[in-house]
């Protein structure tokens, strides 16, 4: 836009910015209200995690108190024999492993699907596109009586496995490979008598970086998010992720001794970091992914 | 390429469709053979439970069954009203942020998707918290009861919202991007004002991308859980056990004991689901 601003029309405005005053103070006054929308609850958040909990019930809500954060975090890492860590570390195992091995499972497929030409591609390419309208928590009670038959209930697996298979994953991949991986440079590596696997791990593989960043990426964070499937199938605490351990907490608040609210709160607020930090240092790749699936 | 060249590239696609087939195609079907059967209490009663084959009874008692499409119909009223006016809000958003600089428009961005950063159970964990007349400051401010029983869609609709409206936007503002800003400038030159040109070529260039989001958001309201369950901890006597279809399905999986049962409403609910959706995506696009 500011390359077109010095270009002036007739009536002396610059091009791009015929707007006048008023509706120029509209527009920032939309954008501030919608960014005030977006912002305050998660303001309204880490305040009250630095609060104790008299000053949660008898101060304003949405500024400091007596800086309590030390000691809520001390409470959260401690509560129950440090449960708490527990938890961080499973919701990383589910999200971290489930899309690594999502992300392989995917790019593999996607490599398959855009650049060779076997009978029942063109089913295979269709069941893909088709799955993406079977919602997940539609899935997740039949998942429960077939793992319940297996065994599988109340184990990792029961969670982790779900993870490894995502047709929207497989899909994006597609997408990327038909972008970045053009067929003549696997054709001068064939003719150079590479085989069909060292093609993939050290051609494919290496041109899908940007590709492989966005499926990891969506995929963990789908995967940190879950809560239906952990709760329909696991029982023991041990193995929960932190989605279903807050939720508990939460359920146990007004009956436990000591009031768990302070516990709830500072340990949402930790569960968003992660997450937080994440999305914000690779966006480059999941507003592009986000994009990309809103093209199909 | 040779047939071995493409036999083996067709490896590489297969253990997706293998695991495919274990954890979608195997346990529909397997669903579907469990909805096949009832478990009956023999004689009196008082012996053993056993599983009997009960053909298509469990469907045929879901089809009938006035609780269950109460929950569909509950939530089909929601998306009705909650959906347009979460898209409303996104594209208001997307509008506005594509009337300003890229500079400007990359920071109040970030701000809008600050919600989808927060794991869905934490910002519906945060939002009771807000609304609570105990905790949060919104009854202080408002002296409204945000779990009042006629109040409870609104507060979970506002919920909703909150979390989708950032994400939705950036499909929007994407699908935005790709106009060709001639356009905007030719129509400039003819005189038009700022919000003409958002109404007469904007909206109508993202269509699809409305279309689309309003698809993913009905199927995503369609099985909402998570919020109504949080609700249910605070007011159980106004959402009740049966208050969403998938609520209704883990009950009566886990409560009653009623796999069977729950087994075939799943399966009811997935094809109302892809009906409504292909509905949606006719209706919308024979439009066009």
């Amino acid at each position: 836009m500011s390359a077109v601003a010095s270009v002036r029309t007739l009536d002396g405005l610059p091009v791009g910015a015929t707007q006048s005053r008023t509706s120029q103070a509209l527009v920032l006054g939309g954008l501030g209200l919608f960014a005030l929308y977006s912002i305050a609850p998660v303001w309204w958040l880490i305040v009250s995690a630095t609060k104790s909990q008299s000053d949660m019930l008898y101060t304003n809500g949405l500024w400091f108190g007596e800086f309590n954060l030390v000691r809520n975090l001390e409470q959260v890492f401690t509560y129950g024999d440090g449960i708490f860590v527990r938890w961080v570390l499973n919701s990383f195992l589910y999200a971290g492993g489930g899309a690594a091995v999502c992300t392989l499972i995917s790019l593999a497929a996607g490599y398959s699907l855009s650049r060779f030409t076997f009978r029942g591609r063109g089913t295979g390419l269709a069941l893909v596109i088709g799955s993406f309208l079977i919602p997940s928590a539609m899935l997740t009670m039949p998942l429960y009586l077939l793992f319940a038959k297996l065994g599988l209930v109340d184990t990792v697996w029961a969670v982790l496995l779900p993870a490894f298979i995502s047709p929207f994953s497989v899909y994006l991949a597609k997408v990327y490979v038909d972008g970045a991986v053009p067929p003549e440079l696997l054709e001068a590596a064939r003719v150079d008598g590479a085989g069909e696997l060292r093609i993939f791990f050290q051609i494919v593989t290496r041109l899908m970086k940007t590709g492989a960043a966005t499926v990891f990426l969506l995929a963990f964070v789908g995967n940190w998010n879950g809560f239906y499937l952990p709760l329909t199938m696991l029982r023991g605490e041990d193995k929960w992720p932190l989605s279903l351990g807050l939720y508990a907490w939460n359920l146990q608040r007004t009956e436990a001794e000591t009031d768990l609210t302070a516990l709830v709160l500072t340990g949402s607020l930790l569960a968003i970091i992660p997450l937080a930090v994440f999305m914000i240092a690779m966006r480059r790749y999941w507003q592009s992914g986000v994009t990309l699936g809103s093209l199909k | 390429m040779s047939t071995v060249t493409q036999r083996k590239g067709a490896a590489f696609s297969a253990p997706f469709f293998i695991g495919f087939a274990c954890l979608f195609v195997i346990p529909l079907l397997y669903a579907v053979y469990q909805s096949l059967f009832t478990m009956r209490s023999s004689g009196l009663g008082i012996g053993p439970r056993q599983e009997v084959f009960t053909g298509f009874g469990n469907f045929a008692r879901g089809l009938s069954d006035s609780t269950f499409w109460a929950a569909v119909a509950r939530v089909s009223a929601f998306a009705v009203v909650q959906i347009p006016v979460m898209l409303a809000l996104s594209l208001a958003m997307a509008l506005l942020l594509d009337s300003v600089t890229k500079r400007v428009a990359h920071r109040y961005r970030l701000a809008f998707l600050v919600p989808y950063m927060i794991p869905g159970i934490v910002a519906a964990l945060m939002w009771m918290y807000i609304y609570s007349p105990r905790l949060g400051p919104l009854t202080d401010l408002t002296g409204i009861d945000f779990f009042a029983s006629e109040l409870v869609w609104v507060s979970m609709g506002n919920l909703l919202t909150w979390v989708g409206a950032g994400f939705n936007m950036l499909i929007v503002y994407g699908a935005l991007q790709a106009v060709p800003r001639e356009i905007f400038e030719a129509a400039r030159m003819d005189g038009a004002s700022e919000l003409r040109i958002a109404l007469s070529i904007k909206i109508p260039y993202v269509r699809s991308a409305l279309v689309l989001t309003g698809m993913l958001s009905i199927i995503h309201t369609l099985q909402i859980f998570n919020e109504p369950l949080l609700f249910r901890n605070v007011v159980p006597e106004v959402v009740t056990k049966d208050f969403t279809p998938i609520m209704m399905i883990y009950y009566e999986a886990f409560d009653s004991n009623d796999y069977n049962y729950a087994a075939a409403l799943s399966i009811i609910l997935a094809v109302i689901v892809g009906v409504i959706s292909m509905l949606f995506y006719r209706v919308t696009n024979r439009a066009q």
